[in-house]
């Protein structure tokens, strides 16, 4: 088996060779998407749940149309508005719908391990669409796919990743990804939004754009939360913007063909400029859009076919 | 008169610092007699042969929670003493951090009875340093102690009103009131359930750096320096905190440290996937904060080793770790756990009684924890060789939230003696 994984639970499990599969695939999903006719079997019968502890309209919306496009029969919940205001815990909520046999449960939730604790307690595959501030995996490998057909591979690249780190799930699964496929990474950021023992995960870390973005290949911005602006962690989003906000200038710093990311949805004018976010020469924030359906797919794709060999074999 | 008579043991004395082959005659209630190695087997009253294995003065554990009044689903008087008198415990001093706290003579004198009644070990309470431990009001210090409070302690919660603490310290210096403290600086350590650094970072948990331990005991020390009351510090976990503790023990403050079992055996990374029966308070640090304490405790600048016994109800421990209770039982496991001290060359077994029983005895001015002639035989009897596997389904506690669960584990008491009555016996 390429992917020997029951649930996706993190970047953290997976090896560089099933890294490399999952994207295969998804750029044939990629190609696929583009056809007039978007559909495919691989998920024909099964059920698929959103369950979503966390707002989110993105991350459900391409899980939603990646589910549908392979044939799955999609359920959204919306788990803020349900049970867990009556004071469900998070397990019997699990077990209430593992009841109902669903075949895929995708699964985001404001505490870090949450997923990872649900997915324990059901006996269908387990996709984490984020955990508080561990991880989002489906995201880096979206990122790194979008980075991959930009420059033509995902290795020796060296790459930023700037802003809100330490409060970043997308930071922590891109950080582990693009190490393990032996990129060189610079984190970027005030020391305040930096976690610690950060210089232990093998980055070099910045606290000057300038610095940081030296002849590097990629750059990704992380979204600035808001509750995150008001001088608990920086003094104001002026000063930040001017600091850490991304803008042709500071770009300038970066190889000629740098491209920008972003993994949405953007404060424009706070971590990155509008004007530059939208210049299709350098920004590729549509591409990471479209490669996340693609991505999703091939995920689910590979996780229907373990579950459905296990499924297969004599208990 | 009833008699005993062991014979034929290892005899671990705190006192001494050594461990002789020899026999103890226990008569009413108390050691009357130390015997040699080759004593001739006396007839009168009742024989126990030892067969070489290992006695030592009783666990006097600093800081047990039984959560009555409030939780009793979660641990009752009877449950937990059963417990302690298996885990070789022969006293029991419990925290006030119930729900309500125990704050007043009448809430007490309710424990008091309670423990009275149902423990087979002795129960010493603590009570509340402040009203409701809200950190506003000093409690009724004087008629608690008349009710039989032993100490002073607002557990886990910090008095952060430097004003209210000076006083209540103040106040508890004329009665000669011990204090016991959680130094954990509460601004720095607010919502962290981790301790900061890779472990923390990889697994996306809100942490707090072991600074915030050094900090509060930093302002302590100097409480204490204004005051001169008599001060405990209840959980030192961080080699950070260690030199802080040195000073002001030179410098001649009445000031004592424990630390808990857990610290001392377990480190950060035992939490691996979100197990959120490794969640303590303070969290569980770097091993080579975990060697350092080890040091203390050997060297002495750590005085006592406590089980901080915390019992969760599973409810309260199946959720996400960030959403989870803190603090794991430990009445059971505290003999166990030590033995791994001892196997592992760290600590020997005087210097871990010195720790478990000699030093709580002495600081909260109780007879126990010692060998010599004339004192309780509280006594605890174990084997600090046989392997076992630790099952939590096995456990006396209502609630069985140990991290040690499915571990491999040496050591097992065989039997305990409150004032020369047995209250437990492996059969």
């Amino acid at each position: 088996m390429t992917f020997p994984h029951r649930h996706l639970l993190g970047i953290e499990a997976l090896r560089p060779e099933e890294i490399t599969t999952l994207l295969d695939l998804a750029d044939t999903y990629a190609a696929l998407n583009r056809q007039p006719d978007k559909h495919a079997d691989a998920l024909a019968g099964l059920t698929q749940i959103n369950m979503f502890f966390e707002n989110s309209t993105r991350t459900q919306a391409s899980f939603e149309i990646a589910g549908k496009r392979l044939g799955a029969d999609v359920m959204n919940m919306a788990m803020q508005a349900s049970s867990v205001k009556k004071g469900e815990t998070l397990i019997d909520t699990a077990l209430t719908l593992n009841a109902m046999h669903p075949d895929l449960l995708v699964v985001r939730h404001p505490h870090s391990g949450a997923v990872d604790l649900l997915a324990q307690k059901v006996n269908c595959a387990v996709l984490n669409a984020g955990d508080g501030r561990h991880e989002h995996p489906t995201q880096a490998l979206l990122d790194a796919l979008t980075i991959r057909r930009a420059k033509g591979r995902l290795h020796r690249l060296s790459i930023a990743i700037c802003g809100d780190i330490a409060h970043s799930r997308v930071a922590r699964s891109n950080i582990m990804l693009l190490g393990k496929m032996e990129n060189r990474l610079r984190l970027i950021g005030p020391p305040t939004l930096m976690p610690s023992g950060i210089a232990e995960f093998g980055v070099e870390v910045f606290d000057s754009m300038e610095d940081g973005l030296k002849d590097v290949d990629v750059v990704m911005m992380l979204r600035l939360q808001k509750e995150r602006m008001d001088g608990g962690f920086i003094p104001s989003e002026r000063e930040y913007y001017h600091r850490y906000g991304l803008d042709a200038e500071k770009l300038k710093h970066a190889k000629p063909d740098a491209i920008v990311m972003h993994p949405g949805p953007m404060n424009r004018g706070v971590e990155i400029d509008g004007t530059l976010a939208d210049d299709i020469n350098r920004s590729v924030i549509q591409d990471q859009v479209e490669m996340g359906v693609a991505v999703r797919m091939a995920t689910m794709d590979l996780l229907a076919q373990n579950l459905r060999l296990t499924r297969a074999e004599p208990a | 008169m009833t008699k005993l008579t062991f014979l034929n043991a290892r005899i671990v004395d705190p006192e001494t610092n050594e461990i002789n082959i020899g026999g103890l005659v226990v008569e009413d209630g108390r050691i009357t007699k130390h015997l040699p190695k080759d004593a001739p087997r006396l007839t009168s009253g009742r024989v126990i042969d030892c067969h070489l294995k290992y006695l030592a003065p009783g666990i006097v554990d600093l800081g047990v929670k039984v959560c009555e009044p409030g939780d009793r689903h979660k641990e009752s008087y009877r449950s937990a003493g059963q417990a302690a008198a298996a885990g070789g415990i022969t006293t029991m001093v419990t925290r006030p951090d119930t729900e309500p706290a125990i704050d007043s003579p009448e809430t007490l004198e309710f424990v008091t009875r309670r423990a009275n009644e149902v423990a087979p070990v002795n129960v010493l309470p603590m009570a509340a340093l402040t009203k409701g431990r809200e950190g506003r009001e000093m409690t009724e210090i004087g008629f608690l102690m008349d009710a039989g409070a032993v100490a002073f302690t607002d557990c886990d919660r910090v008095v952060t009103d430097t004003k209210v603490l000076s006083r209540a310290l103040t106040y508890a210096r004329s009665l000669d009131a011990l204090v016991i403290a959680h130094p954990q600086d509460p601004g720095l350590s607010r919502g962290a359930a981790a301790t900061s650094g890779k472990f923390a970072s990889l697994r996306g948990l809100p942490a707090v750096s072991p600074m915030a331990e050094r900090m509060a005991l930093d302002r302590d020390i100097a409480l204490i320096e204004m005051t001169g009351a008599r001060y405990h510090a209840d959980q030192i976990t961080c080699a950070r905190a260690l030199p802080a503790l040195e000073r002001a023990k030179a410098n001649g403050l009445d000031i004592t440290a424990g630390t808990s079992i857990h610290h001392l055996t377990l480190n950060a990374l035992d939490v691996a996937d979100y197990r959120t029966f490794f969640k303590l308070k303070p969290p569980l640090r770097d091993e080579q904060d975990r060697l350092a304490v080890a040091e203390a405790v050997k060297n002495g600048l750590i005085d006592v080793i406590s089980s901080m016994h915390t019992p969760q109800d599973e409810e309260s421990k199946r959720l996400p770790f960030e959403e989870a209770a803190s603090g794991a039982v430990a009445l059971e496991t505290l003999l166990p756990a030590a033995m791994r001290l001892y196997h592992a060359g760290l600590i020997d077994l005087p210097t871990l009684w010195r720790a478990m029983s000699l030093n709580p005895a002495k600081r909260l001015g109780l007879e126990s924890g010692r060998l010599h002639v004339g004192s309780p035989a509280d006594l605890v009897l174990f084997d600090p060789d046989v392997p076992f596997l630790m099952d939590r389904a096995t456990l006396r506690s209502k609630s069985r939230n140990t991290p040690f669960d499915g571990a491999r584990m040496q050591g097992k008491v065989l039997a305990t003696y409150v004032a020369g009555t047995c209250v437990y016996e492996t059969s």
